[in-house]
C-alpha cells in the first residue's frame, strides 16, 4: 500500500460576501467538512458542478486559500508540512513540491514573454537555480518531456495553438520538480482530439517524474477515463467517494447517480434515460439545511426529514464512501 | 416541397489586418420544417459564421461569393439590402440564441421589457399582448415566477435560467427557424440534460425548423435528426444522425468519436487526432485535412484534390476526397 501525500481533515473554507456596502455581511461556506486521503502516486479526481467548491477545495491544499477549521496536511518524504501552522520560510519550500497547472497560459501569463521566460519564471521567483545555464538547461529537459521543441521556447504563446499552449502550462508547473500537482479544468478548453493529447502526456509524466495529482473537472468522461479515484461534490460537501471503475460502475448517491445519467450518450438510439432533476442548484450563501441535495433529490423523503440529517461519509464497501443520508433515504 | 432553409454553395471569407481569411467554403446544406440538423466542429471550423451568415450578422469586412445562395421561403438572404427585408428574418422568420448567453440580453435593460421590445417589432402586438405572450412564454421554458423575472436583469438569473429565457425570448416571436448556437455548453450537465429536453418538447410542438450547433457528439446524437460534421470551413460529411455516428467514414469524423472518452468502456486508450489545427490563415490546399489525416498518401496527391461532397449510401454525404482516399 502506498503512503498518503495529502491529508484534508475536516476542512471548512468560508468567505465573506457582501452584495454591496450597504448590504449585511454574509459567510459562504465554499468546502464544508471535507476529509480527504490522497494517495502517492495516485490520479485522485474531483467532479461536481459549477460553485461546488472543486477550485476552493484545491487552493486549499495549494496554501493559496485560507483554511477555516480543520487541516491540510502534505506528508513529504521525510516530513510533514502542517498549511495550518507552517511559517514562510516553510511555504516557500512547499510551494516547490506542489503546483498549479494554469487553465490557459496565454490568458494568464504577459504576452510579452517568451515561451522560454513563462517556463523559466518560477525556477527565477523560486531561486531554484543559480545560473542562466542552470535555469536554460531545467527549462530545455521539461520542455522536450513536455514535447515542446527548443525553437517553440522563443516564440511567443499567442503563436500557439490550445494544446501547445496547455503543454507550456505544464512544463511550467512542473519545472520546479513538484511531487503534487492541482490540474484545475486543464482540458476544458481544449478541443477533444487535441484533449486525448493532453490527458496521455499527463498520464506519461506522472510514471515519468513520480507525479501525484488532483485532478479537478466538470466532465465526467474525462475524469472515468484517467483518475483511479473520484470524489463528487455538491454544494461544498463530498457526497461520494470511490475508486473510478467502482463510481462509475456502481454509484450510490442519488446525486451522483443522476451526474453519470446525464452524460448525453453518442449512441443516438439510447435516448434520454437522464434522471432530471428539478429545479436549480441553490445558491451557496443559501444552502438548504440537513442534506444539501433534498431540494433536487428523487428520493427525498415526503416528511423532510432530511432537513435534520447530519452530513458526513460512511464506508459502505472497502474504499467507497458514500454520505450518510445516501445510505439511510436513498 | 421546398426546403425551409437552402444554403447553396456559400463561400465566407474576412479582411483582416494579417490577410483575407477563408472561414466557409463551398457549404450547402438544406433544412425541413420540423427538422433538426445538427452541425458539429471543432473550434474555428466555421458552425457560428454559418449561422451568423443566415442573419446576416456577420461584421463589415465579410465577404460572400457572388453565386452563394441562402434560401428561406424563396427568397435569397444574401440579396437584401434594406432593414425591412432584414427585419423579415432576424427575430421574425428566424431567431437566434448566441453562444455567449449575455449577449442576447442588454445589461442595463431588463428581460421583460426586452422580450416585449422584441415582440412589438415584429408583430402588431399592443403592450399589453406582448407582455402577456412574454410571460406564457418564460413560463413555458420551466421559469418558476415568471411574473417576477420579467422584471429581473440578466445578470440576476443563474445560468441555467439565463439559458431559458433566452431560449424564451428566441421563441416568443414564433420563428420558422431556429439557430441554436452551443445553447447548453456553459451549462453544468443535469441543467443541459433539463434544457436539452426542454428545446426537444419545444421544437415539437412549434414545428420549426432548428440548426443545432455544437461541439459536442453526445448533444448531437441526443438532438439532431441530421448531421453536418465541419472542419476548417467546410462539411466533410453529412447525413442522418444514427448513420453519420455508427458508420462514420471521413477520417475526421472517425478520429473525432475515436478521440471521445467512452464511458462505457475505460480501458480504451484515448487517441488523439494527431497534430493540430491550422491556421485559417493556412488553409491547406486541396483537402483541408490533408495536415492531420492518418491516411494522407504519401506522395501528396490530396494537395490538388477539390474538395465536394458525393452521396455514398442514401443521404449519407461523404466529401470525395474521404471516398477517393480514405483506407479503411
Ligand atoms: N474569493 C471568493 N470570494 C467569495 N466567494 C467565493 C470566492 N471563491 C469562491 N467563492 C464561492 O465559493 C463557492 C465555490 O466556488 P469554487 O470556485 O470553488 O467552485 P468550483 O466547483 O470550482 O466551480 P466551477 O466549476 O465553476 O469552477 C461558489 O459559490 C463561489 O461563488
Ligand atoms: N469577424 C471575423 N473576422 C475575422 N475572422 C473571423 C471573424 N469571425 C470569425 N472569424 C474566423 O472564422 C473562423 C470560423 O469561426 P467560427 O466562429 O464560425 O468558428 P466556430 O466553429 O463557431 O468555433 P467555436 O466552436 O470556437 O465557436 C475562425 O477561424 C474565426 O477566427
Ligand atoms: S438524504 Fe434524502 S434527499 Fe438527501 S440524498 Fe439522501 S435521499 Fe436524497
Ligand atoms: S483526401 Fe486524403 S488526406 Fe484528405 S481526408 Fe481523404 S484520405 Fe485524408
Ligand atoms: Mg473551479
Ligand atoms: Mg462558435
Amino acid at each position: 500500500m502506498s503512503k498518503n501525500i495529502v491529508s484534508v481533515n475536516n476542512l471548512s473554507v468560508s468567505f465573506d460576501y457582501q452584495e454591496n456596502f450597504l448590504s449585511k455581511k454574509q459567510k459562504i461556506k465554499a468546502v464544508n467538512n471535507i476529509n480527504i486521503k490522497i494517495k502517492k502516486g495516485s490520479f485522485f479526481g474531483l467532479v461536481g458542478e459549477s460553485g461546488s467548491g472543486k477550485t476552493t477545495l484545491g487552493r486549499a491544499i495549494l496554501g493559496a486559500n485560507k483554511i477555516s477549521t480543520g487541516n491540510v496536511i502534505f506528508h513529504d518524504d521525510d516530513r510533514d508540512y502542517d498549511l495550518t501552522s507552517i511559517n514562510s520560510k516553510e511555504m516557500k519550500e512547499y510551494r516547490k513540491k506542489a503546483q498549479l497547472i494554469f487553465q490557459d497560459p496565454y490568458a494568464a501569463l504577459s504576452p510579452r514573454m517568451t515561451v522560454r521566460d513563462i517556463i523559466a519564471e518560477p525556477l527565477e521567483v523560486m531561486k531554484i537555480t543559480n545560473s542562466r545555464e542552470e535555469t536554460d538547461e531545467k527549462v530545455r529537459e521539461i520542455a522536450s518531456k513536455c514535447r515542446l521543441n527548443l525553437e517553440h521556447l522563443r516564440r511567443y504563446p499567442h503563436a500557439f495553438s490550445g494544446g501547445q499552449r496547455q503543454r507550456i502550462s505544464i512544463a511550467r508547473a512542473l519545472v520546479s520538480n513538484p511531487k503534487f500537482i492541482v490540474a484545475d479544468e486543464s482540458v476544458a478548453a481544449l478541443d477533444v482530439s487535441i484533449q486525448a493529447d493532453i490527458l496521455n502526456l499527463l498520464k506519461q509524466l506522472q510514471n515519468e517524474l513520480n507525479l501525484t495529482y488532483l485532478f479537478i473537472s466538470h466532465d465526467l468522461s474525462v475524469v472515468a477515463h484517467v483518475c483511479d479515484i473520484v470524489a463528487v461534490m455538491y454544494l461544498g460537501h463530498i457526497v461520494e467517494m470511490a475508486p473510478s471503475r467502482d463510481l462509475f460502475s456502481n454509484p450510490r448517491h442519488p446525486y451522483t447517480k443522476a451526474l453519470l445519467s446525464s452524460i448525453p450518450s453518442i449512441d443516438p438510439e439510447n435516448k434520454s434515460k437522464a434522471i432530471e432533476l428539478e429545479g436549480e442548484i441553490p445558491s451557496a450563501m443559501n444552502p438548504p439545511s440537513g442534506c444539501v441535495f433534498r431540494t433536487r433529490c428523487p428520493h427525498a423523503s415526503q416528511d423532510g426529514k432530511e432537513e435534520n440529517i447530519e452530513m458526513g461519509l460512511e464506508e459502505v464497501e472497502p474504499d467507497h464512501w458514500v454520505d450518510r443520508c445516501g445510505v439511510s433515504c436513498g | 416541397m421546398n426546403h425551409l432553409l437552402e444554403i447553396n454553395n456559400l463561400d465566407v471569407k474576412f479582411d483582416t489586418d494579417e490577410g483575407r481569411i477563408t472561414a466557409i467554403e463551398n457549404v450547402s446544406i438544406s433544412l425541413d420544417q420540423g427538422k433538426v440538423l445538427g452541425i458539429v466542429g471543432e473550434s474555428g471550423s466555421g458552425k457560428s459564421v454559418t449561422a451568423k451568415s443566415i442573419m446576416q450578422l456577420n461584421p463589415g469586412n465579410t465577404i460572400y461569393n457572388d453565386d452563394a445562395e441562402i434560401i428561406i421561403d424563396d427568397e435569397n438572404v444574401l440579396k437584401f439590402t434594406s432593414n425591412n427585408d432584414l427585419k423579415k428574418i432576424r427575430g421574425g422568420k428566424v431567431s437566434m440564441i448566441f453562444q455567449e448567453p449575455m449577449a442576447s440580453f442588454a445589461p442595463a435593460i431588463k428581460i421583460g421589457h426586452q422580450m416585449i421590445e422584441q415582440l412589438m417589432i415584429h408583430k402588431p402586438l399592443n403592450k399589453k399582448e406582448a407582455k402577456d405572450i412574454s410571460i406564457d412564454m418564460l413560463n413555458r421554458v420551466g421559469i418558476a415566477d415568471a411574473e417576477k423575472r420579467f422584471n429581473q436583469y440578466a445578470f440576476e438569473l443563474s445560468g441555467g435560467m439565463r439559458q431559458r429565457a433566452m431560449i424564451a425570448m428566441a421563441l416568443s416571436t414564433m420563428p420558422k427557424l431556429l439557430l441554436a448556437d452551443e445553447p447548453t455548453t456553459a451549462l453544468d450537465v443535469t441543467i443541459q440534460a433539463q434544457v436539452i429536453n426542454l428545446m426537444k418538447d419545444i421544437i415539437k410542438e412549434f414545428n420549426m425548423g432548428v440548426i443545432f450547433i455544437t461541439h459536442d457528439l453526445g448533444v448531437i446524437a441526443q438532438v439532431a435528426d441530421d448531421v453536418a460534421v465541419m472542419y476548417l470551413g467546410s462539411v466533410v460529411e453529412q447525413g442522418p444522425v444514427n448513420e453519420i455516428l455508427k458508420n462514420p467514414m471521413h477520417p475526421y469524423t472517425r478520429g473525432l468519436i475515436n478521440a471521445l472518452p467512452d464511458i462505457n468502456n475505460l480501458d480504451a486508450p484515448l487517441t488523439p487526432i494527431p497534430g493540430n489545427i491550422p491556421s485559417p490563415l493556412d488553409r491547406p490546399n486541396g483537402c483541408v485535412f490533408r495536415t492531420r489525416c492518418p491516411h494522407a498518401s504519401k506522395e501528396g496527391k490530396e494537395e490538388n484534390i477539390k474538395m465536394g461532397l458525393v452521396e455514398v449510401k442514401p443521404g449519407h454525404w461523404l466529401d470525395k476526397c474521404g471516398v477517393d482516399c480514405g483506407k479503411k
